[in-house]
């Protein structure tokens, strides 16, 4: 295989929930984009707009009410259309490691931290007998820095950064050369945030494995965002709206689409102030750019469909540089 | 406004999680407070509103003791104080659409007359439309929720609001809103604010005056 070869290669992913009475909620529509090997995407946007649906359809975790179009390569196997036995036996933690939410939620409770992990070691790896699983678990605590001593800990014995390393060291048990994080920085202080994110780019280009993982990091912050992303997708209303180079996109020159802007300036270390109005409904979308009603560049022709690529906007904003 | 002195307090018998600390906030002040996770300012910050009774040290509002906290606080004292917790979803009613969510402070203090009109007068100020009013939590995303919760801490008219990392759970642009929101009804009615966070750019941006948790003891 080419080794630059993205890990997952997204096309046209929409995913639409059925609701009583007709309804249909379009919570992702036509998203497109890669992952190479290490690589970090992060996919950004408000709460709401259809990132963590994304992250369920990848993982075949949709409610029974969802319907998929488009395709979602890992490799030669298309995620979405993927049957229960292929993603339970092969994908879930094999080939995409999750790094949850709040991992204080995402551990069993009444066991403690070294039984979590070798239960996921015997699972997932070859490894039998019970100090060869023993030394597995705590080779695997190694790795994703939690300390041996607190291996005999319950979840609820741990700081939230030290669940976190709980968490991250079980999503990289299976080795999977794509790994998956969603929100998982929410409600942590900015130091654990500073120190979560570091954490998950060491494992995007491991020196000590050699191995190069491809990380998909959904967030809603940007700062994080900003210090781990070589590549940043904007989400708005269920559409990436803009998938840009993440120097670009936080430096001088700045992202291109009018909320992708407007994100940037509500940063309190910025201008500080909010984007007018509220997101759209997902399940009465316009026709056309759904940010339009709140964009101050916005004129008739954004009742239309906006355009395909990696900037959807008509009236985009124009680097410095191009324009002279 | 309001002074904390020497507080301690905590949830068990000789294991305070605040100890000994000391705070004022002058009438129409905002004062960030400033620490990270697990130090205990959010227990200072149910303190300071009159949710947790502390093991020792006097609270002073308006320069006089308080001597009752949680019901047993007079009504007038309670009701001068607004809060806004940091997950909106673990303190809304699920029953309650966000209308009745808002209104509730009202109905409880036997105002529910003054429920339309307040209603409709904060849900424009928080960034409410009308459509969302007859939802329910479970149909709302975190930032709307937090909107309506901010316009309940804000429907009896507090003189001074506690923010409890109010904008932790949300995105950047929801964040300033909320924070334009809460300045808005300060500027209009001279009220105070104590923001408790751990976002030292947040708070210096937002309030008059940041004290870090380390300087208080």
């Amino acid at each position: 295989m080419d080794p630059m070869a993205p890990v997952l290669s997204v096309r046209g992913l929409s995913v639409r929930f059925l609701l009583p009475r007709g309804r249909r909620v379009a919570a992702v529509t036509d998203a497109r984009f890669d992952v190479a090997p290490g690589e970090c995407l992060a996919l950004i946007g408000e709460s709401g707009c259809g990132k963590s649906v994304l992250a369920s359809a990848l993982l075949g975790l949709l409610p029974g009410n969802a319907q998929t179009a488009g395709s979602a390569l890992l490799g030669d196997l298309d995620l979405l259309t993927a049957d229960e036995r292929t993603l339970a036996r092969t994908v879930r933690g094999r080939l995409i490691g999750l790094v949850p939410q709040s991992p204080a939620a995402h551990l069993t409770p009444v066991r403690t931290v070294r039984s979590q992990l070798e239960e996921t070691v015997a699972t997932l790896t070859a490894t039998r007998g019970r100090a060869a699983l023993r030394a597995a678990a705590e080779a695997a605590a190694e790795r994703a820095a939690f300390p041996a001593d607190h291996l005999d800990r319950h979840p609820h014995q741990l700081s939230g950064g030290l669940a976190q390393r709980a968490a991250t060291a079980l999503a990289l048990v299976g080795d999977a050369p794509l790994l998956l994080a969603d929100e998982p920085t929410t409600g942590l202080d900015r130091d654990l945030v500073d120190r979560t994110v570091d954490e998950l780019r060491r494992h995007v280009d491991d020196p000590r494995d050699g191995r190069r993982r491809a990380l998909l990091m959904i967030t809603h912050d940007l700062a994080a965002a900003e210090r781990i992303a070589d590549r940043v997708a904007v989400m708005y209303a269920g559409r990436i709206v803009e998938l840009a180079d993440a120097t670009v996109f936080f430096g001088p020159a700045g992202p291109r689409h009018p909320y992708s802007r407007g994100l940037l300036r509500a940063l309190p270390d910025r201008a500080f102030t909010a984007i007018p109005g509220m997101p759209p409904e997902l399940g009465d979308l316009p026709a056309g750019c759904a940010f339009a009603a709140r964009c101050d560049r916005a004129t008739d022709i954004c009742a239309g469909p906006p355009p395909p690529g990696t900037l959807a906007c008509h009236h985009p904003h124009v680097p410095e540089d191009v324009r002279a | 406004m309001l002074e904390l002195r020497s507080i301690t307090a905590g949830y068990a018998r000789n294991a305070p999680v605040v100890r000994d600390v000391s705070l004022s906030v002058a009438p129409g002040e905002s004062v960030g407070l400033l620490g990270p996770s697990g130090c205990g300012k959010s227990t200072l910050a149910r303190v300071a509103a009159l949710l947790h009774r502390p093991d020792s040290g006097t609270l002073l509002l308006d320069g006089e003791p308080v001597r009752h906290w949680r019901h047993r606080a007079p009504r007038a004292r309670r009701t001068a104080i607004g809060v806004v917790f940091q997950q909106a979803r673990l303190s809304a009613d699920p029953r309650l659409p966000l209308t009745d969510l808002i209104a509730e402070p009202l109905r409880a203090t036997g105002r529910g007359g003054e429920v339309p009109a307040r209603v409709a007068e904060l849900a424009p100020a928080v960034g409410l439309t009308p459509d969302l009013l007859t939802r329910r939590p479970h149909e709302v995303s975190d930032g709307q929720l937090q909107r309506a919760c901010l316009a309940r801490a804000l429907v009896l008219r507090p003189r001074l609001l506690v923010c409890d990392e109010m904008t932790a759970m949300l995105d950047a642009s929801t964040a300033a809103a909320l924070v334009a929101a809460v300045e808005d009804y300060r500027a209009a009615t001279g009220a105070a604010l104590l923001a408790v966070g751990h976002d030292r750019t947040l708070l210096e941006r937002w309030c008059d005056r940041t004290v870090h948790w380390d300087g208080l003891a």
